[in-house]
């Protein structure tokens, strides 16, 4: 059985892939995607990049979305809504703290919804 | 007035010209209180949609705003990416078969534009943002039965030239509060270009 998956979108590149690597030392049955900088790797998010990992990562228990700053948030609601997928959400939760959280959870084959409340109440001490 | 496919690559064309010609004073306005990104962003945003316009033929206006919103949405990294892509794609859906545009139809098409906008930036009025420029536009257009080009300019650049004074609550100058006051919106300058373009192509009708 397939587990949530999760997106990671940032403004750099770099930063996406490093916290895809903090993810998977911990978590290994998860499908955890990125969406790094802008078509050309500049600072930036690119809708096409965004639509390219949720694409990877989905399956029928749907993906997650974590983002950094302003328009990464847009383009990601607008990957959705481009995209047309209805189990694909944007979580507004920390980004490094938020997929970590939502990946552990994902891997012991918790639900969408109930990996989503658990990233509302996420501090840097839970 | 009437707005067809002519007119309206004329005004693209208007509002890339103004943008390339700016490019400088734009990045130094995102500088001072944003991330410094905007004149390179809207620069190559809208010579990719000159690029794409000059050497498509076009039958409806419906058509040439959606080529503008996919090529805004996919080449420009920064916030005015999805911001405009957002507005022109609304505008896109509204004029379709109300063609060739006239008062009514461009009112409801800027008014469901900005309706864009503010769904996806979330920002409120006086936030300093492109909001501060688009809404008195919107305004001006819901106002008045007959739109002057010289109206538009001068509620556009005057709407633009207020953001300077407020404090921004939106966007990467919120994080600078109080030091973002003193400082034009970038997003307001660019998004002056263009009702000032669109200014221009109503006045040479008139």
């Amino acid at each position: 059985m397939s587990n949530v998956g999760i997106v990671l979108i940032s403004h750099s590149l770099k930063v996406v892939e490093g916290i895809q690597e903090i993810i998977q030392q911990a978590v290994h049955n998860v499908p955890i995607e990125i969406a790094g900088g802008t078509d050309d790797n500049k600072i930036g998010t690119s809708v096409q990049k965004i639509i390219n990992a949720i694409v990877k990562a989905y399956s029928e228990k749907g993906v997650l979305l974590f983002y950094d700053l302003g328009s990464a948030k847009m383009n990601a609601d607008l990957a959705i809504e481009l995209y047309g997928y209805e189990n694909v959400k944007v979580v507004n939760a920390p980004l490094l703290e938020g997929a970590y959280v939502a990946a552990v959870e994902s891997s012991i084959g918790k639900s969408l919804e109930e990996i989503e409340q658990s990233t509302q109440t996420i501090t840097k001490d839970s | 007035m009437k707005l067809d496919v002519q007119q309206v690559l004329n005004w693209l064309e208007k509002t890339n010209e103004k943008i390339q010609m700016n490019k400088e004073y734009l990045t130094s306005l995102d500088r001072a209180i944003g991330d410094g990104d905007h004149g390179i962003n809207m620069s190559r945003g809208f010579q990719e949609v000159i690029d794409k316009t000059s050497t498509t033929t076009y039958t409806s206006v419906s058509d040439l705003f959606k080529d503008v919103a996919m090529t805004l949405l996919s080449k420009v990294g920064g916030a005015s990416g999805p911001l405009y892509g957002t507005a022109f794609l609304k505008m896109s859906m509204i004029v379709k078969n109300r063609e060739p545009i006239d008062k009514k139809t461009l009112e409801d098409a800027l008014e469901s534009a900005l309706e864009g906008i503010l769904q996806r930036g979330k920002a409120n009025l006086n936030d300093k943002t492109l909001v501060d420029v688009w809404t008195p536009v919107v305004d001006l257009l819901k106002d008045k039965e007959v739109i002057k080009g010289s109206e538009l300019e001068e509620v556009s650049k005057n709407a633009m030239e207020s953001t300077k004074e407020r404090m921004a609550k939106k966007g990467r100058a919120a994080y600078l509060k109080e030091r973002s006051i003193g400082h034009l919106d970038p997003g307001s300058v660019s998004s002056y270009y263009l009702f000032a373009s669109l200014a221009e192509v109503l006045s040479e009708e008139e």
